[in-house]
């Protein structure tokens, strides 16, 4: 394996190395460092978030007091962002790479959102419960969440007055892909979920009364079909394997699809929805390597606050200054715009975008100043001109030892191995030249200020 | 045969390179002035309350909803029997009485959503309910009709969704220099300068790389085009969007070749206490487009210039228990221009008898009818092609 196939691996399996770290596992083979990455993600460990806070807001007294709800929904507001930080931190801290690579996948594949800080804590723990696991079992779990019950209008799909929110998006956006069915299929797969409810903890309920017990017709079956019995006729479909193959793939490997690729894929795949199984096959094959998908790859807002972190660690002494670079680059986590997801990719980049990326390593190492402006909500809160007078520094201590330690020996060549995977054309090149050959905080800033460093 | 066509067949015949550069020059800087037209769109974000901005007086339904918060009839500017101007809206009833103002009623669409983001995405990208596009109209309005970022500009810090096509984006900026100038302040020129252009990249890193130089093009565009001479110092001070459209005017009157301009209004989410705040809003918003047709009329230019208003949703019907009112349904849309069709009140408000099921006002007019009429009558666009669907068109230009 060369640096590049190994940082390669790591950027798409995890946050990416260290020069250190990579210059340790270059001797591995291939199969030793993808065993070891599923080695190191065996543990399940849920993030963990205080939640005393809930004892205030008895479930009895929710039911008759409108303002003590009311109050539990602004007090949720906040504990929920609170939770944001610990995920974070998770994802910079964490050995179980794989694990936290996965979870950040499905969340974006099993959309959710909910306020209830308690009950989207437990569909996180479910997405990573099953994050390696197998599909099947993932979906049935995901339908019987409190936060997607609530999400997709589950509770409100009853008998004789079905809600087909859920069972649109489930053959839509989790396992099918749009015209894999049809509009009768939603009609009946939405009667066999009727009725699903959950209990003030986010435990799932079935109320018995709501359920459609009737006869129900679904891809040429009939019965009176559950939830999961619907679940379990979906995945029949080799089409499902497909859709989660390609999604899997473009995530993964390329955007652009490789049908043979992919078509390898649903072999392993289908039967079994295994996915530990599926992703062994991925990162072990030998395309996974090729040149057009290593370094193709456009860093999503997370990767590259992380990607930074894991570099140098940072410690964000406020936390809203962690929200607002959220914000700022579009991708606050427990926050995704719609069902869909961050759409990734090149609908990250804007201008403004790209110049606030370009110039976030230094105003995060360097404390350069930018300037900001809250507009009403937080969704509006965008950056402004340097020059404006609403400038700020960030507060965040950065570790400048560690990085030191870290960097010890490492010519700048190598850090540049590290940070930049995509190709350099000559005229850049030069300009990294220009650099040295020390691995300064200069030169590291200015590395992961070049457009390159937005590939992984 | 007319200048710019010249110059596209002479360059698709003997290839960009051979036309000599000072006409290339010439090319970007002066647009066809006897064809531009200027759109400028008006978001008031955060759902404005349609029915406290245009009262439906002699409604008792109207005023048994909301007994804190409907404004009275004797505290409205009358325009006719039946509805009455929120009395900060003076400006506007002055331009309802030139026939240069066109207000339609129950603007929204089938299956509204209630949330800001939801309903903000489906208005941007002009989509269904049930299949929200990745892509804003105007963005896919610069797909097929766009030839630089800054033919698309809003007068922000970030890009709105509405301004991000499949393949082009448009360009957000406060003002004529901010691009110019952030340029200057990060490693943006010196990493450029470095750059081998002639070197063909992977998409992605392509993608980044011409993101990059759009940006250094417009910023250098925006920054030798538009002129400070041409800033107004008219506008009413301490309003952001008065400041917007104060540029807005500047890029108008520089002759920009831009056609769509987007700016907005935050702060009408009104759930508590809303009168006095949605008062001040109000007289923000028609303070500021006062101000801008005068800046444009001085200088012969609201004849190409139609001015479009919209927010996300209206407000529900019956007041809440803080003052104030919840997310709604269909809302009234703004159409400000010098040869419109049909001036004054385009339809009459729906019956506040017949509401949907949360209380809320059915939509009559779905509001991609209204983009299909502003994009093929006003931009000689087809609207099909940017809106993936055939529209009804509207009558009021």
């Amino acid at each position: 394996m060369t640096y590049k196939e190994v940082q390669h691996l790591y950027w798409r399996a995890g946050f990416g190395l260290k020069p250190k770290e990579l210059q340790y596992l270059v001797s591995f083979s291939k199969e030793a460092l993808v065993n070891d990455l599923f080695q190191k993600s065996k543990d399940i460990v849920p993030l963990q978030k205080d939640l005393s806070y809930l004892k205030a807001f008895p479930e009895e007294r929710l039911k008759r007091d409108a303002d003590l709800r009311r109050q539990l929904n602004q007090r949720n507001t906040e504990e929920t962002k609170i939770l944001n930080t610990i995920w974070f931190k998770r994802l910079e801290k964490t050995p179980r790479v794989l694990r936290e690579r996965m979870t950040l996948f499905w969340a974006n594949h099993f959309v959710c959102r909910d306020m209830a800080t308690n009950h989207i804590l437990k569909y996180n723990t479910t997405l990573r419960t099953h994050a390696l696991g197998n599909f099947r079992d993932f979906v049935k779990a995901i339908s019987k969440e409190a936060s997607m019950i609530k999400y997709l209008n589950l509770s409100q799909n009853r008998k004789n007055s079905p809600n087909e929110n859920f069972a649109r998006e489930l053959l839509e956006l989790f396992t099918l892909g749009e015209g894999n069915y049809l509009e009768k299929d939603i009609k009946e797969c939405a009667r066999a979920f009727t009725g699903y409810h959950f209990k003030f903890n986010g435990d799932f309920r079935l109320i018995k009364n709501r359920h459609d017990n009737d006869i129900k017709q679904f891809f040429g079956k009939e019965g009176n079909f559950d939830g999961d019995d619907i679940i379990d006729m979906i995945l029949e479909q080799k089409q499902c394997a497909q859709y989660i193959c390609e999604k899997v793939y473009s995530y993964f490997v390329n955007s652009t699809i490789n049908k043979g690729h992919v078509s390898e894929m649903v072999d392993i795949f289908y039967g079994e929805y295994d996915i530990e199984k599926l992703m062994r096959y991925v990162f072990n094959s030998d395309w996974f390597y090729n040149k057009e998908n290593i370094g193709t790859k456009i860093k999503s807002p997370i990767d590259l606050i992380v990607g930074i972190q894991r570099m140098v660690p940072v410690y964000f002494t406020k936390n809203e200054e962690l929200f607002r670079l959220q914000t700022l680059l579009d991708q606050f986590l427990f926050n995704p715009p719609n069902v869909a997801g961050w759409k990734g990719g090149k609908s990250w980049i804007t201008t403004n975008s790209l110049m606030l990326r370009i110039k976030l390593p230094s105003m995060i190492l360097e404390k350069e100043s930018y300037s900001y402006q809250y507009r009403g909500n937080l969704k509006n809160l965008r950056i402004v001109s340097v020059k404006n007078k609403y400038q700020e520094k960030l507060t965040v201590y950065v570790d400048w030892k560690a990085y030191k330690k870290s960097v010890k020996k490492v010519p700048l060549e190598m850090l540049k191995d590290t940070l930049i995977l995509c190709e350099v054309n000559r005229g850049t090149a030069n300009y990294i030249k220009r650099f040295g050959r020390r691995p300064s905080r200069k030169n590291l800033v200015n590395l992961m200020s070049l457009p390159e460093y937005q590939m992984c | 045969m007319k200048r710019r066509s010249f110059i596209k067949n002479t360059s698709l015949a003997t290839g960009m390179a051979l036309v000599p550069n000072f006409l290339k020059a010439f090319d970007d800087l002066v647009p066809n002035l006897n064809t531009h037209r200027n759109l400028v769109v008006i978001h008031l974000k955060g759902g404005n309350d349609g029915l406290n901005t245009i009262i439906p007086v002699n409604n008792d339904i109207y005023y048994n909803a909301r007994p804190k918060i409907a404004i009275k009839q004797r505290e409205t500017i009358r325009l006719n029997d039946d509805l009455g101007f929120n009395k900060n809206l003076m400006p506007l009833k002055k331009l309802y009485d030139q026939g240069y103002l066109s207000i339609i009623n129950n603007v929204g669409y089938p299956n509204p959503s209630r949330s800001h983001f939801v309903s903000s995405d489906i208005w941007q990208t002009a989509s269904d309910h049930s299949n929200i596009l990745d892509s804003g109209w105007i963005g896919r309005y610069l797909d097929k009709y766009g030839k630089k970022p800054y033919n698309a500009i809003q007068i922000d810090d970030d890009l709105d969704l509405a301004l991000r096509g499949e393949r082009r984006n448009g360009i957000a900026t406060r003002n004529a220099k901010q691009l110019y100038r952030s340029l200057q302040e990060s490693d943006f020129n010196t990493i450029l300068s470095y750059h081998d252009h002639s070197h063909h990249h992977e998409h992605n890193l392509g993608y980044l790389y011409q993101t990059m130089i759009d940006a250094k093009s417009s910023a250098k565009y925006l920054y030798e085009t538009a002129l400070d001479s041409n800033l107004s110092d008219s506008y009413p001070k301490a309003s952001t969007l008065s400041n917007q459209l104060k540029v807005v005017g500047q890029f108008i009157k520089s002759g920009l070749d831009t056609n769509i301009y987007y700016t907005s209004l935050g702060g009408f989410d009104t759930h508590a206490n809303q009168v006095g705040r949605q008062d001040k809003l109000l007289k923000n918003y028609a303070e500021a487009v006062e101000a801008f047709v005068k800046d444009l009329r001085k200088n012969n230019k609201f004849r190409n210039t139609l001015i479009l208003t919209f927010s996300e949703f209206g407000r529900r019907v019956k007041q809440n228990y803080s003052n104030g009112t919840d997310h709604g349904a269909a809302n009234n849309v703004f159409v400000i221009g010098e040869s419109l069709k049909k001036s004054g009140l385009y339809n009459s408000l729906s019956s506040l008898n017949d509401l949907d099921d949360n209380g809320d006002l059915k939509y009559e007019i779905d509001f991609r009818t209204v983009y299909a009429t502003v994009l093929s009558k006003w931009l000689n666009a087809d609207d099909r092609i940017v809106l993936n669907q055939d529209f009804e068109k509207l009558n009021f230009i």
